[in-house]
């Protein structure tokens, strides 16, 4: 294959990532890393270093749309990028030192998870709860606006959330994915704060914690600018794109069809892990 | 606490749009990259099945950037690359900035040490 041709190929898969992956809020990184790996035998190294740029290119993108709705909490955001900065350190330097087989494993793994997780509604739990002592010498609480005007909420679950953060920052390090679905996960799950609030703020997150591993992954060699480019200029247009359709569609059907490809690309990267094909 | 929450959002709607702006001008760069790259290696073989590594020109911002002024098109879209990479980091840093402005020196510390880490992982690595 060609330059041109592999380019264009690529930019368009990417292009179709980074859409579905905005109208679903998963993220165009769950599925560029398999679709460059199984469909264009690009080694997982390089695959990663691509995934990874895209997502910070997302990130930002998005944020701008996000901010004027005056959902994100930057202090939340800010607190709990102390561990996903550091993970995601940590799990780079890992990466350089563990195989590509396994590397392909524990994607699989984080794919059938995230579908698992996307294919559940959220529940969003409807008491409002007293702060935590923690939480309070943070100053974590905050408020969004509703419907019914400003709607202040607490944070609870500070420990655990800051722990599962440093895991997200982790994964993200390790495969080049922005790890949204555990972000969302801790904020909703552990720290009890609001959707609308844990998504914005998760979305800001995710390009800070991708920077972190981003250096040292161009210090070794894994950016490599003739696969980075076609996914990250696809990636970007596709979410932008997405974004702007977001309002319109019904994404409830869209959501189980992306789920469906994930498991499937889930079980495809573990396989060919184990195989050691990739 | 209106007054902060009005602070904040002001800060945010500042920090979206240079995110924004980052994110398009890195966006333009590899564009330009990408065209070059193509006049010169479009008909090359794609080979990424095996991984090598990237040379020192395309690893390290001064390799980088001294490619990119010789208009070698990969330099160039690494440049790109740069440029979207540092727009979290200067986000971080506004922040720091915005914090210290509202004196709340606890999220001066805590974004700071982001911005440490940030900067560690960007310039200390090698």
């Amino acid at each position: 294959m060609s330059v041109l041709e592999f380019s264009a190929l690529v930019g368009v898969g990417s292009l179709l990532a980074g859409f579905l992956g905005a109208l679903t809020g998963l993220g165009g990184g769950v599925v560029v890393v398999p679709m460059l790996a199984l469909l264009f035998h690009v080694d997982i190294r390089y695959a990663i270093g691509a995934s990874l740029v895209s997502v910070i290119a997302t990130s930002s993108g998005a944020a701008a749309a996000y901010v004027r709705e005056g959902y994100s909490n930057i202090r939340i955001g800010m607190f709990l990028e102390t561990a996903t900065t550091v993970g995601a350190i940590a799990g780079a330097a890992i990466a350089l030192h563990v195989s590509g087989s396994a590397i392909a494993i524990v994607f699989g793994v984080v794919l059938l998870y995230s579908a698992f997780l996307s294919s559940r509604d959220r529940v969003e739990h409807g008491e409002h709860l007293p702060p935590t002592k923690l939480a309070n010498q943070l100053r974590l609480n905050g408020s969004y606006p509703t419907d019914e005007g400003m709607q202040s909420y607490n944070v609870r679950g500070v420990p655990a959330g800051y722990g599962l953060m440093f895991g997200a920052g982790v994964l993200s390090g390790l495969l080049g994915i922005g790890s949204g679905a555990v972000k969302v996960l801790a904020m909703d799950q552990a720290m009890k704060i609001p959707f609308k609030v844990s998504t914005t703020t998760s979305n800001f997150m995710i390009g800070v914690t991708a920077a972190a591993s981003a250096g040292l992954y161009l210090a070794r060699g894994y950016i490599a600018p003739g696969v980075a480019m076609p996914v990250m200029l696809g990636v970007l247009a596709g979410s932008l794109i997405g974004a702007r359709v977001l309002v319109k569609a019904r994404v409830k059907v869209l959501r189980y069809v992306f789920a469906l490809v994930i498991v499937v690309l889930g079980i495809e990267m573990i396989f060919n892990g184990v195989t050691g094909r990739l | 606490m209106t007054t902060r929450s009005w602070n904040d959002l002001r800060i945010e709607v500042i920090i979206g749009g240079l995110l924004r702006t980052g994110v398009m001008l890195a966006a333009s760069v590899v564009m330009f990259g990408a065209v070059m790259y193509f006049a010169h290696h479009g008909h090359d073989v794609a080979t990424y099945g095996a991984f090598r590594g990237e040379s020192e020109s395309l690893t390290r911002v001064s390799g980088i950037v001294r490619g990119a002024l010789h208009l070698d098109g990969s330099a160039i879209i690494q440049l790109g690359l740069l440029i979207l990479i540092a727009t979290p980091v200067a986000r971080v840093a506004f922040s720091a900035v915005a914090f210290a402005i509202e004196r709340d020196y606890l999220y001066v510390w805590i974004t700071l040490f982001v911005l440490a880490v940030l900067l560690y992982s960007l310039l200390g690595s090698h």
